[in-house]
């Protein structure tokens, strides 16, 4: 199975990804995630204020298998939740890179960024599982 | 345990999971939502080989059948299917079946996980009836073909059977593209279609030749998932979910489908005579969410605070675009319309109660 790795974003080894925007930060789940996770049907985002902490569990994806934690790749405070899911939760499957993104925060500390795999990293890491 | 189209699913993208037991395809690569959506608009194949089958012969037969099971057999003609269950003394489903009159047999289905404990409570109670029960999975392959399209699918691979002619509930040997097949014209989606028995040893030549039948009409294959959310709509009950021993036809309002209740003296009649006299003090109900979330089995159900039910089915479901769930609620609550709230991770969501079934297929004729 090939999934699609966006080159311009960085990825924990749970699965998420972060994309460094206007001074804050996207983020969201990778293919490989979304394709685990098969058809999402709910998406239980975060309150815009709520702070993040990096490794912890910071929402709920429901897919029609059951209710899955994403664990947040970096901390900090949400700034925006993506309002689309609400109606359309499954361009988390059909565009996870893209408008399936799930909130954006303001980071805390950028040097969490730097503990996160880049594309090629991430790409050697689903070799690995 | 694998079914007979196991390498078949694994070479051609199913994902797969234990299912009671068995090592099932739980989607192929369209993924549940679009094959869901295929069965109510044209058709899906399903390979739903671990159901539990068992042949019945002996004299006795009928008498044996009357003893254990809830629908009155002296009303099913050969050529006949009928839904039923097995009660224990009490009333609580031991599992819930479908007869099959056959020529010279009865052959009764039941759930893949239940078929050990079936086996051996129906071995239990066959002693002093004069009559044989012997396993009978390895006798054929049983695929269901759901859709608007099934019967046209079908139809070019029967040319000798009319199968317009062929009422709901009705069982038919036939061949399907030469091979010997016993037809039902039954289901577990709500959709028209059929379950097929298809002799051992030409089930994958029948799966391709159907799935090539199908191909303009646009047939997928489904996995579990498309079965689970399809049956859900049409709230067709699920053992385990809505059914299982400490649960009663009556309350899971499915005693005009599955009981005769005057009539033969089957086991766990008395109970539910005394039953159905008083009110069950809880109903299975159908609900659907007033704010958006997916009701997962186990969740509470609440009104005023206070817990008045579980859920025991919850979907997003694709047909409606609705979040929907089945529980048993206390019975002062069950009717539609009424309020409910559904705690979903400690959070209390609106729910409302609604008639069932969630979907009505328009495509029975």
């Amino acid at each position: 199975m090939e999934y699609r790795i966006d080159a311009g974003v960085r990825y924990a080894k749970t699965h998420e990804w972060v994309k460094v925007q206007d001074g804050g930060a996207v983020i969201g789940i990778s293919d490989y995630a979304q394709n685990k996770l098969s058809d999402v049907v709910y998406v239980e985002l975060p309150a815009v204020g709520k702070q993040l902490v990096a490794g912890t569990a910071c929402m709920v994806i429901e897919s029609v298998k059951a209710a899955e934690e994403v664990f947040a790749p970096v901390s900090g405070a949400v700034t925006e939740r993506n309002a689309l899911l609400e109606k359309s939760p499954e361009r988390v499957n059909t565009d996870p890179f893209g408008e399936g993104w799930l909130v954006k925060v303001k980071l805390s500390s950028r040097a969490e960024l730097d503990a996160l795999m880049d594309a090629d990293a991430y790409r050697a890491y689903l070799g690995t599982l | 345990m694998e079914t007979k189209l196991h390498a078949w699913h694994v070479a051609n993208g199913a994902r797969m999971v234990d299912f009671g037991g068995w090592d099932m395809p739980v989607q192929y690569t369209v993924g549940p939502r679009e094959e869901h959506l295929r069965v109510r608009q044209a058709a899906g194949l399903f390979d739903i080989d671990h159901m539990g089958r068992l042949e019945l012969t002996g004299p006795q037969a009928v008498e044996f059948l009357q003893r254990v099971q809830t629908w009155d057999v002296s009303r099913i003609a050969p050529g006949r299917a009928h839904y039923g269950m097995l009660l224990n003394e009490s009333g609580g489903i031991i599992d819930d079946i479908f007869v099959y009159h056959r020529p010279d047999s009865w052959l009764i289905v039941v759930n893949a996980a239940n078929t050990p404990k079936d086996t051996a409570w129906l071995e239990s109670h066959a002693r002093g009836f004069d009559v044989a029960l012997r396993g009978a999975n390895a006798d054929a392959c049983m695929i269901a073909l759901q859709g608007p399209a099934a019967r046209g699918i079908l139809q070019r691979l029967c040319p000798e059977t009319d199968l317009a002619s062929v009422g709901f509930h009705h069982v038919r040997d036939c061949f399907v593209a030469g091979a010997p097949c016993i037809l039902c014209t039954s289901g577990y989606t709500g959709e028209p279609g059929y379950e097929i028995f298809v002799a051992a040893g030409e089930h994958l030549r029948i799966w391709e030749a159907l799935l090539g039948a199908g191909a303009e009409s646009r047939l997928l294959p489904c996995g579990l998932a498309a079965r689970d959310s399809l049956r859900a709509e049409a709230c067709l009950p699920l053992y385990g979910h809505e059914l299982d021993e400490t649960t009663d036809p009556l309350s899971a309002g499915l005693a005009r489908a599955a009981v005769s209740l005057t009539g033969h003296d089957f086991i766990g009649r008395k109970a539910l005579a005394a039953l159905a006299l008083e009110r069950p003090a809880r109903i299975l109900a159908g609900f659907e969410m007033v704010d958006p979330g997916v009701p997962r089995p186990g969740y509470q159900i609440t009104n005023g605070g206070r817990q008045v039910g579980r859920v025991t089915t919850g979907l997003f479901s694709p047909s409606t675009g609705k979040y929907l769930g089945m529980g048993y609620v206390e019975a002062g609550i069950a009717e539609p319309g009424s309020g409910i709230t559904i705690m979903i991770r400690d959070t209390g969501k609106a729910a409302r109660i609604v008639q069932r079934p969630f979907y009505t297929s328009s495509h029975w004729r």
